[in-house]
């Protein structure tokens, strides 16, 4: 069967920096191909490419056998080629219905033919089996998951044959998930063809029928999913095997560093946990279940309101991000670039932020921080912003490092950063454990956090529900997690 | 891609590249000013220059603060007006008094500052409303204690240091105490900037959560910013007291004139980017424009036309520049 869409060819410069050399992606109907890579290895640009962002140096691109050109995103869209964003572009304060005709409301007498426009929304999203969403509602009052249906049902309303998806779980939690795999197998299904990008190796492989990889602005392979096993995959990605990633686990455990008992506020209940020198702890839990709540707790930003909290022995109020920070808690946000950077100004004056604005001290060696955290940048000048996302993460850890904490806590240390710079956040982690700090780890990816782990805590329901040692299964987590017993 | 291992030897930003374009304009201006008047063949010219500018450029330092961490002060032109009234009106001729006016001036100048960032940091209220309100407050106060007229009259030796200058100076003759005052002003200011609370200050404006959740009291940072506007303002006046006289029209318009200045040394208005140098130059700058306009004959009632169409060009052409430097 001819694909749908064939890009062959395809380079791109960008002020001289090759970032697409030669490349080539067929998009057949029916069928979801993965584009995977590290971060800067090409996976947007070409995305891009297709969506008429940007315009390939060199390299054709045929849509049903004819030989397209896009001067815009807007032509790529009439074409029928439609990119779900990362970052959702709906309109929340408008309805369903209005946020998928926007621009090309349908017309009746000069007024919006509201009626149709409904009517219209409901019969796609009938299509898509999205019983669930009215075409009325606002869109804030969706989930995040809901939100990402009715961006697809906008693309299905402007005709799209090729869905093109940019990280499309990395804002949905663990059970939207679920959702999210049956939506795109009914686009599947529907003889759409999605092109589907992400980091997430399980989804990957749980829903694509054609993979391809690339590295460094070059096709390294591509082929079906069934003929490659994910440890391929992350050779291809990397050039080195998955049971690397972690490094050795803690030696031996030293004294406790932070300890609470009983700790609880408005969304925990009877917190009981101690941490201690050089150990990584893994907090394990599902979405809502309380993890970043107890890394709020800890750190100040949503205080505990009952119970005792120590920092090596001595009782200790925090009360806030600073007091904390004072006591020697370091908190690693989930959110990297609206909690925990300030985009604009240099790697310096990043590294030197917490420093700066909770201690106001002065002289550190900087470059020897930035060397230790094996940072990738074009000098110390350099605004963040331009860093990606594996390089802004140990620019993060490198802010912390530089206060010397007792303990830190990392919320999804390796969300949306690539497979080399995951492993190099491992190390740093367990590096920093090493020297005697104590760290909580939290992360929704199980493997990871089983593989860096010394001991595991679950939460379920704003409580602690039990400890499992290292090396324990994803089954015994899950279990704790949902209510069970270990 | 190609990027290097970090390996950068300068601990601190060197002069930022948005400093760069005022800098050129600014010795474009210079340059012309010589051509188009025989008063600047000379140094003295120039001096002479730089101490007309030096209230403003005080007002941009302190504005800069303002607004790199992410506010507007619009209250300055009317604080500047209603310190020289009542500095007027207290020493009233008598010299014994300028010295304590001098420091009451400051605490009001500091004052209005605390209560502008009390309300923006406290009661939430956006800067640009508060400040406004605060303009209109002072404008009100001053209009009501001097019925319209000014009384009093400042001291001679008030008059000092925004009029004289320490004399014999070689090669430039007297250097006016206002380019003193300028000049301490400046190095203070970019100690500050350079100082671990300068540096948190500028973050503030660009992601203020980033700072909170690192130790940083924002609300105390950004109440400094506006005490430090309020202090300029204060400096200002003094200088502008002295050089001007008493008038209850001394600082109109001096919060556009100066956010103009700022805006066209290249700091963005929403915060997080720009110098303090540059902030300076601006205000520099403005004040070289308008002379060279007065040299070749323009009338003086373009100037407010001048500044508008510098406002919007300037903001623009850092909004433009922005977008292309997206990766």
């Amino acid at each position: 069967m001819a694909p749908i869409v064939r890009m062959s060819g395809i380079s791109k410069q960008f002020l001289g920096v090759t970032v697409l050399k030669d490349v080539d992606l067929d998009l057949h109907g029916g069928e979801v191909h993965a584009l995977v890579g590290e971060n800067g290895a090409g996976k947007s640009t070409l995305m891009k490419v297709l969506a008429g962002a940007h315009r390939p140096d060199t390299g054709s691109i045929v849509l049903n056998g004819q030989e397209v050109s896009f001067a815009s995103p807007r032509d790529a869209q009439r074409a029928g080629i439609a990119i779900v964003h990362q970052e959702l572009t709906l309109l929340p304060d408008r309805s369903v219905a209005e946020n998928v005709h926007l621009g090309r409301e349908p017309v009746r007498r000069g007024q919006v033919d509201r009626r149709r426009m409904e009517a219209d929304t409901a019969d796609l999203l009938d299509r898509l089996g999205e019983h669930g969403i009215a075409p009325r509602t606002q869109v804030r009052r969706l989930p995040v998951a809901q939100q990402q249906v009715v961006e697809i049902v906008k693309a299905l309303s402007m005709d799209a044959r090729v869905i093109a998806m940019d990280e499309p779980t990395a804002a949905l939690a663990d059970h939207e998930v679920e959702l999210l795999y049956d939506l795109v197998d009914r686009l599947r299904s529907s003889g759409i063809a999605v092109l589907y990008v992400s980091h997430r190796m399980r989804e990957v492989f749980d829903l694509s029928q054609r993979i391809t990889v690339l590295k460094d602005g070059t096709l390294v392979t591509s082929t079906r999913t069934n003929q490659i096993t994910q440890d391929q995959v992350v050779r291809a990605m990397v050039g080195r095997p998955l049971d690397t990633m972690f490094p050795d686990r803690a030696k031996t455990r030293g004294t406790v560093r932070l300890a609470v008992r009983g700790g609880g506020n408005s969304r925990l209940h009877d917190i009981s946990l101690e941490l201690s020198a050089g150990e990584i702890v893994g907090l394990a839990g599902l979405q809502g279940a309380g993890r970043s709540a107890v890394a709020r707790a800890l750190c100040g930003v949503d205080p505990l309101t009952t119970g005792e909290f120590e920092v090596d022995g001595q009782p200790v109020r925090v009360r806030s991000p600073r007091a904390a920070i004072r006591h020697g808690i370091a908190h690693v946000t989930e959110d990297r670039k609206g909690e925990g950077l300030a985009l604009r100004q240099s790697v310096h004056d990043n590294t030197m932020l917490v420093r700066n604005a909770a201690f106001g001290r002065r002289r550190i060696d900087v470059e020897r921080l930035l060397r230790s955290v094996r940072l990738v940048s074009r000098g110390t000048d350099q605004e963040v912003r331009y860093l990606s996302g594996g390089n802004q993460q140990k620019v993060v850890l490198a802010k912390w490092l530089a206060v010397n904490p007792k303990v830190l806590v990392a919320d999804e240390p390796t969300r949306g950063i690539d497979v080399g710079a995951k492993k190099t956040v491992y190390e740093l982690l367990r590096e920093l454990a090493d020297s005697g700090v104590a760290i909580l780890m939290i992360s929704s990816e199980l493997p990871e956090l089983i593989g860096m782990s010394d001991r595991i805590l679950v939460m379920h329901d704003g409580r602690l529900a039990g400890e499992l040692p290292a090396g324990s299964s994803e089954e015994a987590v899950m279990s704790l997690a949902t209510g069970g017993q270990a | 891609m190609t990027q290097t291992e970090t390996q950068s030897q300068s601990r601190r930003p060197k002069l930022a590249s948005s400093t760069i374009p005022v800098l050129a304009v600014l010795a474009v201006l210079l340059v012309a000013l010589a051509f188009a008047g025989s008063a600047y063949q000379e140094p003295a010219g120039y001096l002479a220059l730089l101490k007309r500018a030096a209230p403003l450029m005080i007002l941009a330092i302190g504005q800069y603060f303002v607004i790199v961490s992410g506010g507007f002060d619009l209250s300055v032109g009317s604080l500047v007006t209603a310190e020289v009234v009542i500095a007027a009106r207290l020493i009233d001729g008598d010299e014994s008094a300028t010295l304590w006016v001098m420091l009451l001036m400051l605490g009001i100048g500091a004052f209005v500052g605390l209560v502008n960032g009390a309300i923006t940091t406290r009661l939430l209220v956006p800067s640009f409303i508060v400040t406004l309100g605060m303009l209109l407050v002072l404008d009100g106060a001053v209009f009501l204690w001097t019925g319209g007229a000014p009384r009093g009259a400042l001291s001679d030796s008030f008059r000092t240091v925004g009029r004289q200058g320490i004399d014999g100076v070689p090669v430039i003759g007297q250097l006016p105490w206002s380019v003193v005052v300028l000049a301490v002003i400046v190095v203070l200011a970019v100690l500050f900037m350079r100082s671990p609370t300068g540096r948190t200050l500028l973050a503030v404006g660009d992601n203020e959560t980033a700072v909170w959740l690192g130790g940083g009291r924002v609300e105390r940072l950004r109440t400094l910013a506006f005490v430090l506007s309020g202090l300029s303002a204060a400096v200002a006046a003094i200088l502008l007291g002295g050089f001007a006289g008493v008038s209850a029209q001394v600082g109109d318009g001096l919060e556009f004139r100066v956010i103009t200045a700022v805006v066209l040394g290249g700091v963005v208005l929403g915060g997080g980017r720009g110098s303090v140098v540059a902030a300076m130059a601006g205000a520099l700058t403005l004040e070289s424009l308008f002379s060279l306009l007065n040299l070749l004959g323009v009338a003086g009632g373009l100037e407010s036309t001048v500044q508008g169409v510098i406002i919007i060009a300037a903001v623009a052409y850092a909004a433009v520049n922005w977008r292309r430097k997206k990766p």
